[in-house]
């Protein structure tokens, strides 16, 4: 069941939507490659209406231009597909394959504001946050519930007003943990404070709290799995709309 | 609708107009399908190695300079070359009609221009989808005849 892995790291770069983290991941890239082989899974939401999905993200890597570059890096994009979380799933076999086939880093990228995207986020073993100046509405990526699973936070957009107050309101939410993950300030667009990115990420370690919180997502995934693999499923939901049969006599069935 | 397909909407050479590109995206996007834009200013290298990195089905070439008798056939030809002989290519943009069986003849199965319907290219996607129309076949069918 458990997936072959190689050596090598998978993250994963996540946050509210139009922080940068394409940028950011573009702007990390062009100092990876191409001493460093790196693959980048960029997922983004499946339209629950239509089915289809916009994969937006490999148009900012501007590094898959640079010819000296180009070849030490793999982009997929990816949509979430359906709810029944099969995606995230799969992305963890695609990142273990890459992982065992000589790929020294795999970076997923995900929008950290659905189930299906955090899911995908949870399957990494380290995960970053990234914030952007907040819009008036207070952190967003604390509202997501994501800053429980960062092992390190970025402020991008440090070239931009209002970057400091998110440094500061992070750095207040975060002080009633005392195992909390870095906060550093980037600008994806002028590169500073993006040197330092590659021997950081290499050398980023757990926190409790995040194995934690990973660990709590992966096991909601599985059982979630269960419950949805369950041959009797369909029928069930059937009887729960047509009969009447309860929400709990439900579960019991397909335990 | 058929099956969901992935398709690479490309702008290749220095053409900088890309609201109709971006309009036939969405209609995809809003037609099921996945579809990954490639942003404007590729060159037919760039585009072919988006199709074989994204395994997509389709590609999409537009082209509103008139660079299209060069770059179309170029794309196709790249194609084949790098064994992705089952990728469906299709054209729009400005195509003069005296200048489509030329690009018919290198492997674009369908060209659309202006006044297209999205319900028309989404047609054409699931029909192509079930056929063996790739640009390395030999059939010479096409939208349209």
């Amino acid at each position: 069941m458990e997936p072959i892995r190689g050596e090598g790291l998978v993250i994963a770069i996540t946050g509210p939507p139009g922080v940068g983290k394409s940028c950011l991941v573009d702007g990390l890239l062009h100092r990876l490659a191409p001493e460093h082989i790196v693959a980048v899974l960029a997922v983004d939401p499946t339209s629950p209406l239509s089915g289809g999905a916009l994969l937006g993200d490999r148009i900012r890597f501007s590094v898959l231009d640079d010819e000296s570059k180009a070849d030490s890096i793999y982009v997929r994009s990816i949509a979430t597909r359906s709810s029944s979380g099969a995606v995230p799933s799969i992305i963890q076999s695609l990142a273990s394959h890459l992982l065992g086939n000589g790929f020294g880093l795999v970076i997923i990228e995900t929008v950290g504001a659905g189930q299906a995207e955090i899911r995908c986020a949870a399957i990494a073993d380290r995960i970053i946050v990234v914030e952007g100046p907040a819009r008036g509405d207070g952190i967003q990526a604390e509202k997501a519930g994501l800053l429980e699973l960062a092992d390190l936070l970025i402020v991008n957009k440090s070239d931009l007003p209002g970057a400091d107050k998110v440094v500061n309101d992070l750095t207040m939410s975060l002080s009633i943990t005392d195992d909390s993950p870095e906060i550093i300030k980037v600008s994806a667009l002028t590169g500073d404070g993006l040197d330092q990115l590659p021997a950081m990420i290499f050398a980023l370690e757990s926190r409790v709290s995040s194995q934690r919180a990973r660990n709590r997502q992966r096991l909601l995934m599985a059982h979630e799995h269960l419950l949805t693999a369950n041959p009797n499923f369909e029928a069930i939901l059937d009887r729960i709309s047509q009969e009447g049969l309860s929400l709990a006599q439900a579960l019991e069935e397909l335990s | 609708m058929g099956e969901r397909q992935r398709i690479i909407i490309a702008k290749p050479g220095l053409d900088g107009h890309d609201r109709g590109a971006k309009v036939v995206a969405r209609a995809l996007r809003d037609g099921g399908h996945e579809v990954i834009y490639t942003g404007l200013r590729r060159t037919p290298n760039q585009i072919v190695r988006t199709a074989m990195d994204e395994d997509a089905r389709f590609v999409g070439l537009s082209s509103l300079s008139g660079a299209h008798g060069h770059l179309f056939p170029t794309v196709c030809n790249l194609l084949r070359e790098a064994g992705l002989n089952d990728v469906i290519v299709f054209g729009g943009g400005i195509i003069p009609d005296d200048e489509r069986s030329a690009l018919h003849a290198s492997g674009v199965r369908a060209i659309f221009g202006p006044g297209t319907t999205s319900s028309e290219i989404l047609e054409f996607i699931s029909e192509a989808a079930g056929r063996n129309c790739g640009v390395g076949s030999q059939d010479p069918w096409h939208w349209g005849e």
